[in-house]
């Protein structure tokens, strides 16, 4: 017998809670029984400057010339104890990542870029490289709970030390390098076998709370004759009280990462569910800074999601001192181009990435080593695909387009300085976004949670 | 040979390590005391010069972090972190260590004369640690490199993780960590147990000693898994 046309629809309707996408990933679990790990940051959809939109000068507000009147866009790190506090030409800075994540002229790319720019750049999970601090005029050292490669030459030859408590895509976990980007040289300054899967601690060996940290970084200081500014970065979550701890042990600048943070090797389960939206956490950091007094005492850095000079402009309003750019900065590189170049030409790569299974685009590769456009690798042939020259170059206008947008954006509202951007200046699209910022939503007075 | 006395009843750390930290070529050989330390935290911190440190009295948190070429005795006990992240040097401490002493230490000796807390040289990097007396759990945590004598006995969880450092207990093992086994002394060991000892100016028979390495199985995520992920 003929069935009733109307099942016709119900023999193609996908499940909400099961989706193609959830039984292809309880298939796979079954298949192999084990998660999955990737690069890059959480891929799900979150409240985020996107939801968020300046209001302009008017005939309420009086604007700056966008092209002739100047808008300053200097940016002091570390006032509060430093005796050679960070100076930067624009509050735009490369966040830590590993050499090891990444290969060596990658690292040297980054500093050479940071300094024409002039800004800072940072290390990350396995310690500085000579080719980093001899391209970085201001170079950022992390202090991470692995300590790889951590050593007393190195703290006094950076120009700040950023102790790492956890970063946004893995808050309260510790760094992932698998066994095939260990090669010699990354094994030999991480002190590890080559080939190992490393694995490094989530907490630091020598302290276990923020009392104890207030003596490390006082440690840190004395070792280095209270000359550099110390940094704390904390991955978001719970973002009022983390920063309270930071500033309470003496940090000079807190760096706060939200959840869209990248990293180079993670659980897909951990980047796409721990921690919260840099939106959120930008606000709960101003806060704290402001409830303790210490805004324009403490610095803040934000990170996680920056992607364009009006990113940066709404985190600058919001109350950040400066942001921080990881991912952005890879892009920039040629991270999921569908070319790369060397010999003054452009190659595909369109074949590397189909060997992964994926394409331009969509690559999360960073893991397997095999980045097709030799940003995230330490494969003597795939490495070659970036050159520091050319690296340098796409980092450097990156971060210039990036600063003429954020000028632009603070011109517009009447600004002559970056840091004068204020949230009387946004409001937002969303009700989420709204809550998240307190900012009002657009048209209205309205700020969620807030009583008149 | 020049001495020098620091009084932190009527000086600071900062004055010390500030003086420390001056021209090594012209510290070199000096003998520096620190008296009436009372617990203070960062005494001798960051030191990268030839010289013979004395703290004559109790150390708080990270004596002796991160020292090249001093050597430092501590004639009393030491807080949390003694001679952390050590490069090169010596720091003696005659009583006793809280946690995480000679962590991720990378090079030169740390000698304890009496007991050690936890995680005694955890993230190990190549650094010497002996211990006179016992150790609490989780030490030598995901220890790189290096070696660890241990005269008295160890807590939990001893060598967690364990890396490419080797430990020599003598006493009691109340349990090991993951990936830690026992395993046969060798000729190597013995010899390298007898020296250790004798650079610490401790008094232990050699052979009455047990070696736990790494067995190497975490090494690799899943070795099944074909390094895909």
């Amino acid at each position: 017998m003929e069935k009733p046309i109307h099942f016709a629809r119900l023999q193609q309707e996908e499940s909400q809670g099961y989706d193609r996408k959830t039984i292809d990933y309880i298939h796979t679990a079954a298949q192999r029984g084990l998660y999955e790990i990737r690069g890059l940051g959480a891929k799900r959809r979150v409240p985020h400057f996107d939801d968020l939109l300046f209001l302009g000068a008017s005939l309420s507000r009086y604007p700056l010339e966008g092209y002739r009147e100047k808008c300053a866009t200097q940016t002091l790190l570390g006032t509060r104890f430093a005796k050679k506090p960070v100076v930067l030409d624009i509050p735009i800075t490369i966040a830590g990542m590993s050499f090891g994540a990444l290969s060596a002229n990658v690292k040297e790319a980054l500093g050479r870029a940071a300094t024409a720019a002039g800004t800072s750049t940072t290390t990350g999970d396995g310690g500085m490289t000579q080719e980093e601090r001899q391209s970085s005029k201001t170079l950022v050292y992390q202090c991470l709970p692995s300590r790889y490669g951590f050593n007393p030459d190195d703290v006094r030859r950076a120009d700040a030390i950023e102790v790492v408590i956890g970063q946004g895509a893995k808050p309260g976990g510790g760094g992932m390098l698998l066994g095939q980007k260990v090669n010699p040289r990354v094994a030999s300054m991480r002190t590890l076998p080559a080939g190992v899967d490393q694995r490094s601690a989530s907490r630091h060996p020598d302290w276990t709370g923020p009392d104890d940290l207030a003596i490390k970084i006082q440690e840190l200081r004395e070792i280095t004759d209270w000359e550099k500014p110390i940094y704390v970065k904390v991955g978001a979550t719970r973002t009022f009280n983390d920063v309270k701890l930071a500033v309470h042990a003496g940090a000079d600048v807190v760096v706060i990462d939200g959840m869209q943070g990248g990293t180079a090797a993670t659980q897909t389960c951990f980047i796409e569910n721990v921690g919260i939206p840099t939106l959120a956490a930008v606000r709960q950091a101003v806060d704290a800074l402001e409830d303790l007094n210490m805004k324009g005492t403490v610095q803040l850095i934000v990170s996680g999601g920056i992607r364009t000079g009006a990113d940066v402009a709404k985190a600058l309003a919001l109350g950040a001192d400066a942001v921080a750019i990881g991912q952005g900065v890879l892009m920039a590189l040629g991270c999921n181009s569908d070319t790369y170049f060397k010999d003054g030409a452009l190659h595909s790569a369109a074949a590397d990435y189909a060997a992964l299974n994926t394409s331009p685009g969509f690559c999360h590769h960073c893991h397997t080593g095999k980045c097709p456009v030799g940003v995230t690798t330490q494969d003597a042939v795939l490495e070659q695909r970036l050159q520091p020259e050319e690296g340098s170059r796409r980092v450097r206008n990156y971060l210039k387009t990036l600063n003429m947008e954020l000028t632009t954006i603070a011109r517009a509202c009447g600004k002559q300085n970056v840091h004068h951007l204020e949230p009387e200046d946004l409001v937002a699209l969303t009700v989420e976004a709204a809550a998240m910022a307190r900012i009002p939503l657009a048209g209205t007075s309205w700020i969620p949670g807030q009583q008149y | 040979m020049e001495s020098v006395t620091f009084d932190l009843e009527r000086g600071s750390v900062r004055e010390v390590n500030q003086y420390l930290h001056g021209d090594a070529a012209a510290l070199k050989g000096q003998q520096i005391t620190v008296t009436s330390p009372n617990g203070a935290h960062n005494i001798a911190v960051g030191v990268d010069a030839d010289v013979t440190i004395t703290i004559d009295g109790h150390a708080g948190y990270y004596a002796g972090g991160m020292n090249k070429h001093a050597s430092i005795v501590i004639k009393g006990s030491a807080g949390t972190g003694v001679a952390e992240n050590m490069m090169s040097g010596k720091v003696h401490v005659k009583g006793f260590a809280s946690n995480g002493a000679g962590a991720s230490a990378h090079g030169g000796l740390l000698v304890i004369d009496g007991d050690a807390g936890l995680r005694c040289g955890i993230s190990l990097k190549g650094g010497d640690i002996v211990v006179g007396g016992s150790v609490g759990s989780f030490s030598a945590f995901m220890a790189q490199a290096g070696r660890m004598v241990i005269c008295g006995d160890a807590g939990d969880a001893l060598g967690d993780s364990l890396y490419e450092a080797v430990l020599y207990v003598k006493g009691d093992v109340k349990s090991l960590g993951a990936d830690a086994q026992f395993e046969a002394m060798s000729d190597a060991d013995f010899t390298a147990v007898a020296s250790l000892l004798d650079a610490a100016g401790l008094k232990h028979d050699p052979r009455a000693f047990k070696r736990i390495a790494s067995a190497r199985t975490l090494y690799h995520w899943n070795a099944d898994a074909d390094q895909e992920y």
